[in-house]
């Protein structure tokens, strides 16, 4: 609800759609492009306000340093030709109805499934 | 000034949407994605409660000429579903369901110290970077 309230900020006043990816790779050294850094700095210091009221739950996450990597990889090249990620496709997108985002939304949710089922039961004896 | 204020104000709640909901915790995120685990759905509903959130906010910015601080509005124009789209959300679906991270809850672990975090978001800009080289190659003229 909190995601979905940003989005509807971000909308109605900036009208610029809270497309994570999409704000991280258009950042620019320029006035026009400040809301990007704006946006990011708010995200990037949520954990410190977070954690002014609880400790932060810790991220865990069982992948390695190699695993981390790759992922991470393909996430950055993905979410550019995809031309959105979860946020852009799967909250903004959905909200607006795009069936294009739609489409890309099954799409990585469906890839992300048969990852998981993957490694967690394909390889199981 | 207000421009960046506001910016600011929704990077600040997107983020802590991202940490109470459990999306920036891996963990929660795969077993979401672990349909034949221990699936734990309630990752959709914070999707759904999002995406019901924000409609509204979009119904109505589809039917003004100017947001409320007179910014025009920069929706997307693509409505094409091709290769490039399918093939980069299913690259997008692979890391994501190796790490547990997508863009917004690596970039908020940041500042949480987890050094995991950093090499996701490293590799994630390097991965950006590439990209944008990539697009450079194909067409000079529009970098």
């Amino acid at each position: 609800m909190l995601i979905g309230l940003a989005a509807a900020i971000l909308i109605l006043f900036n009208g610029r759609i809270a497309g994570i990816s999409g704000i991280v790779a258009g950042v620019r050294l320029r006035a026009q492009e400040g809301w990007r850094l704006a946006f990011l700095a708010g995200l990037l210091l949520s954990p410190l306000l977070y954690r002014l009221y609880g400790g932060m739950p810790a991220a865990q996450t069982g992948a390695g340093a190699v695993a981390l990597c790759v992922a991470g990889l393909l996430v950055g090249v993905g979410v550019r030709y995809g031309g959105g990620c979860t946020s852009g496709h799967g909250v903004c997108g959905l909200a607006r109805r795009s069936v294009r985002s739609l489409a890309a939304t099954v799409t990585f949710m469906a890839a992300g499934f048969v990852t998981v089922y993957c490694l967690r039961h394909g390889f199981a004896p | 000034m207000m421009r960046l204020l506001f910016s600011l104000m929704s990077g600040l709640l997107f983020g802590l949407g991202l940490i109470i909901s459990g999306m920036s915790n891996p963990a929660k995120v795969l077993a979401f994605l672990d349909l034949a685990g221990n699936w734990d759905p309630s990752l959709a509903l914070v999707m759904l409660g999002a995406i019901a959130v924000a409609a509204p906010a979009f119904w109505l910015a589809r039917r003004r000429e100017r947001s409320l601080l007179g910014e025009p509005f920069m929706l997307p124009v693509a409505h094409r579903i091709d290769r490039r789209l399918l093939l980069g959300s299913l690259a997008f679906g692979i890391g994501w369901g190796v790490a547990g991270f997508c863009p917004g809850p690596a970039l908020v672990s940041l500042l949480a110290w987890q050094p995991k975090a950093w090499i996701f978001a490293a590799s994630m800009l390097a991965g950006m970077a590439l990209f944008a080289l990539l697009e450079s190659r194909r067409s000079p003229a529009a970098a």
